[in-house]
């Protein structure tokens, strides 16, 4: 049985539609992408499955039961990190994690223990009385991210983990989440990050508009919706429309972004030597593998560099 | 982390809940986990670090009126007739009056003042509901805490009373629990008053509504002085009952009124209860 299956699911506000009849399902253990632009509709996804927003058509099913009408049973279950940061600011670090996992009903002669290891799995544990609003952003993101997992979770609910995180706090939370999924425990991401995606996720889902444009893994993806590798190509802001016409000619599909122009080939370094040899001089050049990044232009004509 | 995730505490108090969960109508179980005290514990736990001098004001308020009218007014008016028609001191008629409007003022500082921030500023609630608890279980998890200010605010008047010779019976002891009814009555409304407020602007009719429902609602002389339709409205509002349950109390002298007093606090309570539930569920689980 999946552990989430939505079909047809919808969210309305007036006469917009936010989530416009998507249909997925998360299978246990699973770690599942959902990736888009702003305003996909990614978090009022997210949180439909919560149960903390009510959908306005569609099946949704979590853990078997539906959300709406099973809301605390299945968030019995989930861990939910949010996009923006909620955590209680009349209460220390440490206290955020205890006081919260009574809100799951949990003794304290669990919650002390595990407070203390959720600070050190989030290296906090120097920060442990620190109120909330003396802790830096990503040291903010990161004790949310712990207080997510203080009722060990079977189905976590990430919105965007690692924004606002340093490149050391992020490989370390991605091998976090890793061990996790080790565990069995289900993941379920949003990210802006294709490194990310490519990392965490073993399926994914792409959204524009509410709508999903794209489903499979990162390699599946980058195989159905782009070349084996890229060429990217600098110009200067103003050559970069100019020779785009010249440079189109050569290869099947191209992108010319403001900075930049990228074209897809299965054998890079072939295509740059042609593009050398016909004294087109790029500033800069760079052969590179196909990414999720290239994936998503692709499929929704937006880069997605934040 | 090396947990086993099946047959942890943590499983294990999961399952529990489910269990707890289904054996409940369905509409109960979306409401309600019976887990009210975990919110109560976060509202201690942020009492135990919060600064004891603010929690206190808004109490000195009865016991500057009980100084100013009960001594020196009592000096000029002297002695009025009692609950039971018998004569009383008018610093005996004045103190019962001003518990019920003490245990009043700290429950709606709680359930109006500080609910509003969380409401608007904090994402307390926002938090709270994505785990397993229900939106009653915050209801009632907030509303005792405002309920346990009005009762300290009560116990302590109740102390400045004692203070003052002014507890001459046992009844005395009895209106604790009374005050805790009407602490209860008046954080369940001013909650359910506040989930409905947008702004500022309305936070700032609470008082203005308070303070001539405490000058006219028998606290300071009995309200036969007004025409019938003033008494009207007068015993449409809450106050009225707390201060006549609370001068009854005083005494020791009861009639069939009590009864619709009490009964008054309850039903009062009760709607709250239910219309903060309500509201809660609409702005956070929408
Ligand atoms: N309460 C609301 N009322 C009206 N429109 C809303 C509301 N909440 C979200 N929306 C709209 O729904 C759409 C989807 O929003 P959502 O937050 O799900 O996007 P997202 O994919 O998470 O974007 P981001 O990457 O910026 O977090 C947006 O166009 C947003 O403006
Ligand atoms: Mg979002």
């Amino acid at each position: 049985m999946p552990v989430i299956r939505a079909a047809d699911l919808v969210k309305t506000y007036g006469d917009f539609d936010a989530v416009a009849g998507i249909a997925f399902e998360v299978e246990p253990g699973e770690s599942f992408g959902l990736l888009g632009p702003n305003g996909a509709g990614k978090s009022t996804t997210m949180r439909m499955i919560g149960g903390t927003l009510l959908r306005t058509a569609g099946v949704l099913e979590v853990l078997g039961l539906d959300p709406e009408t099973h809301g605390p049973e299945v968030r019995a279950s989930l861990g939910v990190v949010p996009q923006q940061d909620n955590l209680d600011e009349e209460l220390r670090a440490r206290d955020n994690l205890i006081v919260y996992g009574r809100y799951f009903g949990l003794p304290l002669s669990y919650l002390k223990p595990k407070a203390d290891e959720l600070l050190e799995f989030a290296q906090l544990t120097e920060k442990a009385n620190a109120k909330v609003s003396a802790l830096s952003g990503g040291m903010k993101r990161r004790l949310t991210i712990a207080r997510g997992l203080v009722n060990e979770p079977r189905v976590l609910l990430l919105d965007e983990p690692t924004t606002g995180l340093d490149p050391q706090a992020r490989h370390i939370l991605w091998d976090r989440l890793f061990r996790l999924k080790e565990q069995g425990v289900t993941l379920v991401v949003t990210t802006h990050f294709m490194d990310e995606a490519e990392q965490l996720c073993d399926r994914l889902i792409v959204m524009d508009h509410g709508a999903i444009v794209a489903e499979g893994s990162p390699q599946d993806l980058i195989r159905r919706y782009s070349s084996r590798e890229v060429v990217e190509l600098r110009f200067g802001s103003d050559r970069n429309a100019a020779v785009a016409g010249e440079l189109r000619a050569l290869v099947d599909r191209s992108e010319v972004l403001p900075d930049r122009v990228l074209l897809y080939a299965d054998d890079g370094e072939a295509l740059l030597e042609t593009i050398n040899r016909r004294g087109l001089n790029p500033l800069t050049s760079l052969v590179r593998r196909s990414s999720l990044e290239d994936v998503f232009l692709r499929l929704t004509g937006r880069s997605l560099v934040d | 982390m090396s947990v086993d995730r099946t047959t942890g505490t943590a499983a294990r108090v999961v399952a529990a809940t489910g269990e707890r969960l289904r054996r409940r109508p369905a509409w109960l179980a979306a409401l309600y986990v019976g887990n009210a005290r975990a919110v109560i514990g976060r509202g201690f736990r942020v009492i135990r670090n919060a600064n004891w001098g603010i929690i206190a004001t808004g109490f000195f308020e009865p016991v500057f009126y009980l100084l100013a009218m009960g001594v020196g007014m009592g000096g000029l008016v002297g002695v009025v007739p009692g609950p039971d028609g018998r004569p009383i001191s008018y610093a005996m008629y004045l103190a019962p009056a001003l518990l019920a409007t003490s245990a009043m003022n700290g429950a709606i500082y709680d359930s109006v003042h500080n609910v509003f921030f969380k409401l608007r500023f904090g994402k307390l609630y926002e938090a709270m509901l994505a785990t397993s608890l229900g939106p009653m279980d915050v209801a009632l998890g907030e509303i005792f805490m405002a309920l346990f200010r009005g009762f300290l605010y009560g116990i302590g008047f109740l102390g400045v009373l004692a203070g003052m010779g002014l507890v001459t019976s046992w009844w005395a002891l009895a209106m604790l629990p009374v005050a805790l009814l009407i602490a209860l009555g008046f954080a369940s409304l001013g909650m359910a008053v506040t989930s409905f407020m947008k702004g500022f602007q309305q936070l700032d009719l609470v008082p203005l509504a308070l303070l001539p429902m405490f000058l006219f609602s028998a606290t300071l002389y009995p309200i036969t002085v007004y025409p019938g339709w003033i008494q009207a409205v007068i015993m449409a509002l809450p106050l009225w009952h707390g201060v006549e349950l609370m001068r009854q109390l005083s005494v020791g002298f009861f009639t069939p009124l009590t009864l619709v007093h009490i009964g008054y606090f309850v039903a009062m309570s009760a709607v709250g209860i239910v219309v903060v539930t309500l509201r809660l569920r609409a702005l956070f689980l929408r």
